[in-house]
C-alpha cells in the first residue's frame, strides 16, 4: 500500500509565475496511493526541508516525489532530508518541473497540466522503487596530477606534503609550463624563474611525487578512488639515469634551425635538447621528428658517438605503463592565438608584430635577447612600440565574447619593463578598459601611466601595415572626439586571446569530463565548486578551466590539492547504488539469466563477469553473468543488450521505467 | 548562357565604361547578360540612413522583380547595389515573416532565393574557367588591386573569405599576366559615402590610397566599385593637390583589364572615358602582342 508524499517547489518566481502550483498539488492529492500533497516556496530552503521530514514522520509515508528542479541540482538535498527522516534516501524521487517545463513555456493552463503530468509519472515510479543500500569501495591513496606548470606544481606538492602519493604527468621534456617563461611577474616584479624553479626542484625531489616528464596520459577507467590510468612515456632516446647532463651531445647536434618552443620560435634549438637551462630534470631528449638519425634513416648518431657516459640509445621505444589513482588533478594549461589569428594586424607576416609571451621572452634575462628589448626583424631596440590589448578577446566577430583576463596586468608590466630598460622608449598601449582587479593591481597600472610615463589610448586599432620600415598602427582614441591615432611604431605587442589547448576536447574526453564551447573544461558548478568536475574524483586547476593569472592557478591548484586530501581520509568511499544486478530468485539456478554472457563484451567497465552457480555438492549446475557492482557505473549498455530481460539497473529497472512512461497520459 | 543583370544607376552614367567593358567580356566568353525589366533604384547610400523600411523594399523589388522574370541568378556589378541588395536578401531570408510583408507591399510573391553574384564573384566562378586559353595580351603590369570596403564587407552577409586581405582580383589578374603587389590599403575606405557632402575628406582617404600604391611602385590600380574609381580617378587633381606630387597612376575597372588581356578593341572597353590618361600604358599593352604574335 503506498503512502506518497508530493511536494511542489515554487522556486521563488522560477516555477510559481509559469506553472499554477497550488492546483498541481491539489491535483495530485487525488492520485491513487498519494496521502500527503503541498506546495511551498522554497522547498530546498532549511524550512521546507522539514516540511518533507514532518510529513514523512506524521503520515508514515512511504514514498516522496519533490517537483521541482533538475535533480542535477537538488536531489542529494532532499535524499538526505528524507533519510534524516527514516525513510530510505532511494524512496526519494524528484519531478523536473523547472528546467523541463517552467521555464521553457509560457504561463497557461497547460504548462500547468504538464507540471502535473511530470509529477504523476514520477509518483508512479516511486511506488515501484525499493531500498536501495550504499555501496562501500576502498581508495587508492594516491594522486595523478595532469601538467606540470604553476598551478599542477602546486597541487603536487600539497598532496604530496600531506603523506599521499603523487604521480605527475608532463607532456614536455620539462616541467614549469608557461610561468617559466615568464621574465618578471606582476604586481610586484619579481622574477618569474626565481620564484618558479625552486619549486619545480622540489617537485623533483619530493620522496612522494614520481615525476613522468615527456609523457602522456593515454586513458583512463574507473571511478572515484578506484581510477586505472595508462601513461604513455615517449621515448626520450637518452637514459636520463645515465646522463650527466654534459651538454655535449646539444652542442655538438648538426640540427641546428628548430625554432624554439620555449623560446617562442624567437631562437633556435638543435633535435637533442634540453627546452631550457633550468629545465627539471635537467636532461636531454631526442626530438625525432627533426632528429636527422630518425628523419634520414640511421644517418648521423653524432650524439651517440660523442657521449661520454654512453646515455644515448635509438632503439627506446614509447612505453605505456599502466598505473592506480584515487583522484586526478588536470591542470593541463591554455594556449595563446598567435599573430597569424589577425589578418587586420599583419596575418604573422610582419616580423615585428608579435605576440605576448614572445615579448615575455625578449624581456626575459634567460631569453635568446638576454633581457635586452631587441626587435625580431633586425635586432634594433625599438624606439616606439604599440601595446594593444584585447587582441581577439571579448570580439564576437573573431568567435571569443570572453575576457582573456591576464592581459591588461601583463601589458601595463611589459610597456613599464620596456620603459625600464629603455627610458627614451616611446610605449603606447591600445585597450578597451582597464580590468586591474587584484590585490595592489590597480596600483600597478596607475604606476605604468603616472610614473613610466605610458601612453594610454581607449580605443582599438583596425590595421597594422608596415610603410618605409615602419608598422603603422591605425586605431582610434575614443576619449579624444573619437579622433582617429596613427601611431609609426618598430614594434607591436598584441595582447593575444588566451584559448584552451588544441587537444583539451580529446583530454576532456579521455577524462569523461566536461568543456565549454570554447573547449575549456568545465567545474561541477562555477560558485559552489570550481574545482571540481562532473566525474567524482577528478579536480581542475589552473588555466584549463578559464584564463587565469599565477595567484588564482595557485590558489586552484591548492584548493584541488585539499579536495584529494579530503577524498584520501577515507579508508573506503559509499557509492550510489544505481547500478546493473543479474535477477536471482531462490534458488539459485532459477535465475532467468541463460549464460549467454553477451553482456560482458559490451560493458565499458569490464564489470561483468561469469559466475557459476553450484550445487551443494560442488557441481556447476548453471552458468550466469555477475555485474561487480564495485566497478559497475550504471550506464544501462548491459540492459539493453540482455536477450531476456535478465539484467535491471537498481532504482531504475525496466519496471519502473515502463510504468513511468506508461503514466503518460497522452 | 543566360544570366539576369541588374546594372543600377552608376553602370549607366558615372561608369559607364565598367558596363561596357563588362558586358564585352562576358559576351567573348559567351555569356548573355540579361537585364532585368523594369528595375528600380536600389537605394544605396540615402535610402538606408533614412528610412529602414524604403531601404529594404527597394531592393527587395529587384530581388522579386529577377525572381518574376525567371531569373535563378543576378549579376550586380556596383558594389554598392550589390551590398544593398545582399542585404536585403540576408533580412528576408533570416526572417519568413517580413519576407510576406514585402511581398505583400510589392504584391509580387517571391522566395528571394536568387544566387546573387558580385562582380569578383562573377568573375571568378563564371568568367575565369573560361578564359585560360584566351589570353591574347598578357598585361605585364604592376596591379595594385583595390576592394575598398563594400565588396568584402559585412562578411556575415558577403560570406568572403579573408575579408581583411582578399585575394580574388589578384588570383583574376594573375592569370592575365600582371603581377599583383602585396600592398596595405587594399580594403580602407576611399569615402564615397562623403564625397558629396565632405569631398575634402573623400580626397584625403583617396590620397592615402593611392600614395601607397605609388610607393609599391604600382603601373595601375583595378577596381569592381564605381565609387572607388570615381574617386580615385576623377579626384586625381585634388589629391596630387594634397600630395604635393603628381601621381599618374591609371584607374581601370578589373574588366577592362581582363578585356585588354582577351584583346578585345579598347574603344569597346571604354578606356577613353577615364580623367588619368592611359593611352601609353594601353597602347603598351596592345603592341606589345603586335611584335609578340605578328598574326
Amino acid at each position: 500500500m503506498s503512502r506518497i508524499g508530493v511536494f511542489i517547489c515554487h522556486c521563488g518566481e522560477n516555477i510559481a509565475s509559469t506553472v499554477d502550483c497550488e492546483s498541481v498539488a491539489k491535483s495530485a492529492s487525488e492520485i491513487p496511493g498519494v496521502s500527503f500533497s503541498i506546495d511551498y516556496k522554497y522547498m530546498c530552503s532549511d524550512p521546507g526541508q522539514s516540511k518533507i521530514k514532518n510529513a514523512i514522520i506524521e503520515h508514515k509515508l512511504n514514498g516522496v516525489v519533490v517537483a521541482a528542479c533538475s535533480p542535477r541540482m537538488h536531489e542529494p538535498t532532499f535524499r538526505k532530508a528524507c533519510a534524516e527522516a527514516g525513510l530510505n534516501p532511494y524512496l526519494c524521487e524528484m519531478a523536473n518541473i523547472r528546467e523541463h517545463c517552467s521555464w521553457v513555456h509560457p504561463k497557461g493552463e497547460e504548462t500547468t497540466f504538464k507540471a502535473f503530468e511530470i509529477l504523476r509519472m514520477l509518483v508512479e515510479k516511486v511506488k515501484r522503487n525499493t531500498k536501495l543500500l550504499p555501496i562501500k569501495v576502498p581508495v587508492t591513496k594516491t594522486a595523478i596530477v595532469l601538467g606540470g606548470g604553476v598551478a599542477g606544481i602546486q597541487a603536487a606538492l600539497d598532496i604530496a606534503n600531506a603523506g599521499h602519493k603523487v604521480l605527475m604527468i608532463e607532456k614536455d621534456p620539462s616541467i614549469g609550463g608557461h610561468m617559466a617563461m615568464l621574465s618578471e611577474t606582476f604586481p610586484t616584479l619579481d622574477c618569474s624563474q626565481c620564484i618558479l624553479t625552486p619549486r619545480m626542484v622540489e617537485v623533483a625531489q619530493h620522496p612522494n611525487i614520481t615525476l613522468y616528464n615527456y609523457a602522456e596520459l593515454e586513458s583512463l577507467d574507473g571511478f572515484i578512488g578506484n581510477f586505472k590510468a595508462r601513461i604513455r612515456l615517449k621515448a626520450k632516446s637518452v637514459d636520463p639515469k645515465i646522463c650527466t647532463a654534459c651538454g655535449v651531445c646539444w652542442s655538438k647536434c648538426p640540427v641546428k634551425k628548430i625554432p624554439d618552443e620555449f623560446n617562442t620560435g624567437l631562437s633556435k634549438r638543435t633535435a637533442i635538447y634540453v627546452p631550457f637551462p633550468q629545465a627539471v630534470p635537467n636532461k636531454p631528449v631526442i626530438d625525432r621528428t627533426q632528429c636527422t638519425y630518425f628523419v634520414k634513416n640511421g644517418k648521423c648518431g653524432v650524439c651517440k658517438k660523442l657521449c661520454p657516459a654512453s646515455a644515448i640509445d635509438f632503439e627506446t621505444k614509447d612505453e605505456i605503463i599502466e598505473v592506480n589513482a584515487g583522484a586526478v588533478v588536470v591542470a593541463t594549461g591554455f594556449e595563446i592565438k598567435h599573430t597569424d589569428f589577425f589578418p587586420e594586424y599583419g596575418y604573422g607576416r610582419y616580423k615585428d608584430v608579435i605576440d605576448g609571451l614572445q615579448f615575455e621572452r625578449l624581456a626575459s634575462a634567460s631569453g635568446p635577447t638576454l633581457g635586452e628589448i631587441k626587435r625580431p626583424s633586425d635586432g634594433k631596440v625599438p624606439e616606439t612600440i604599440v601595446f594593444i590589448a584585447c587582441a581577439g578577446s571579448r570580439d564576437k566577430a573573431k568567435g571569443i565574447e570572453y575576457c582573456s583576463k591576464i592581459c591588461c596586468m601583463y601589458t601595463a608590466k611589459h610597456a613599464m619593463l620596456y620603459k625600464h630598460k629603455f627610458h627614451e622608449g616611446k610605449a603606447y598601449v591600445f585597450y578597451i578598459d582597464i580590468r586591474a582587479n587584484g590585490k595592489n593591481y590597480d596600483e600597478f597600472v596607475r604606476r605604468t601611466i603616472e610614473e613610466d610615463d605610458v601612453n594610454y589610448i581607449r580605443g582599438r586599432v583596425s590595421r597594422i601595415y608596415e610603410s618605409n620600415g615602419k608598422l603603422i598602427v591605425k586605431g582610434v582614441d575614443t576619449l579624444l572626439n573619437a579622433q582617429p591615432v596613427e601611431i609609426e611604431a618598430d614594434m607591436v605587442v598584441l595582447a593575444t586571446a588566451i584559448v584552451a589547448n588544441a587537444d583539451s576536447e580529446s583530454v576532456a574526453q579521455k577524462l569523461h569530463i566536461g568543456y565549454d564551447k570554447h573547449h575549456f573544461l568545465s567545474e561541477a558548478h562555477p560558485k559552489l565548486r570550481p574545482v571540481e568536475t562532473n566525474t567524482g574524483g577528478i579536480f581542475l586547476a589552473g588555466a584549463c578551466q578559464a584564463p587565469k593569472d599565477i595567484p588564482e592557478s595557485v590558489s586552484q591548484g591548492s584548493a584541488a590539492a585539499s579536495k584529494v586530501t579530503i577524498l584520501f581520509s577515507n579508508d573506503e568511499l559509499t557509492r550510489e547504488p544505481q547500478v546493473a544486478f543479474v535477477n536471482r530468485t531462490f534458488p539459485p539456478q532459477y535465475s532467468s539469466c541463460t549464460g549467454c554472457l553477451l553482456c560482458i563484451p559490451v560493458c565499458p567497465y569490464k564489470a561483468i563477469e561469469k559466475e557459476e552457480i553450484k550445487n551443494r555438492n560442488g557441481e556447476v549446475v548453471k552458468t550466469v553473468a555477475y555485474v561487480n557492482g564495485g566497478l559497475c557505473q550504471g550506464c544501462g549498455t548491459c540492459v539493453a543488450f540482455c536477450r531476456n530481460k535478465s539484467i535491471d539497473i537498481q532504482g531504475f529497472t525496466n519496471e519502473q521505467m515502463f510504468t513511468e512512461v506508461m503514466a503518460l497520459n497522452f | 548562357m543566360n544570366i539576369g543583370f541588374y546594372p543600377g544607376c552608376s553602370l549607366t552614367g558615372t561608369s559607364k565604361e565598367y558596363n561596357e567593358s563588362l558586358v564585352a567580356v562576358a559576351t567573348s566568353c559567351g555569356i548573355t547578360l540579361q537585364e532585368i525589366g523594369e528595375w528600380n533604384c536600389c537605394g544605396a547610400s540615402s535610402a538606408h540612413a533614412l528610412n529602414h523600411e524604403l531601404a529594404l523594399l527597394l531592393p527587395s523589388r529587384i530581388l522579386a522583380l529577377a525572381e518574376q522574370q525567371g531569373f535563378t541568378e543576378l549579376l550586380i556589378p556596383c558594389a554598392a547595389c550589390y551590398s544593398r541588395i545582399a542585404t536585403a536578401q540576408h533580412q528576408l531570408l533570416q526572417d519568413a515573416k517580413l519576407l510576406a510583408e514585402v511581398s505583400e507591399i510589392l504584391k509580387i510573391k517571391f522566395t528571394a532565393t536568387i544566387k546573387l553574384f558580385n562582380p569578383l564573384k562573377f568573375l571568378s566562378e563564371k568568367i575565369l574557367p573560361l578564359i585560360e586559353d584566351k589570353i591574347k595580351n598578357k598585361l605585364n603590369l604592376k596591379v595594385s588591386c583595390y576592394y575598398g570596403c563594400l565588396l568584402v564587407r559585412p562578411p556575415q552577409i558577403m560570406k568572403t573569405e579573408r575579408f581583411e586581405d582578399p585575394v580574388v582580383m589578384e588570383n583574376i589578374l594573375a592569370k592575365c599576366g600582371a603581377y599583383p603587389i602585396d600592398w596595405n590599403f587594399k580594403t580602407e575606405c576611399c569615402g564615397a559615402s562623403l564625397s558629396i557632402a565632405r569631398g575634402d575628406i573623400s580626397s584625403k582617404l583617396s590620397m592615402r590610397i593611392l600614395r601607397d600604391a605609388a610607393d609599391k611602385k604600382a603601373e595601375v590600380v583595378a577596381v569592381a566599385c564605381p565609387m572607388c574609381h570615381s574617386n580615385l580617378d576623377m579626384r586625381r587633381p585634388d589629391i596630387n593637390s594634397l600630395l604635393t606630387a603628381k601621381i599618374d597612376i591609371p584607374v581601370l575597372f578589373i574588366t577592362q583589364l581582363i578585356g585588354m588581356a582577351l584583346g578585345i578593341p579598347a574603344e569597346k572597353l571604354g578606356l577613353h572615358r577615364h580623367f588619368v590618361k592611359n593611352d601609353k600604358m594601353v597602347s603598351n599593352v596592345y603592341s606589345q602582342n603586335k611584335v609578340e604574335c605578328p598574326a
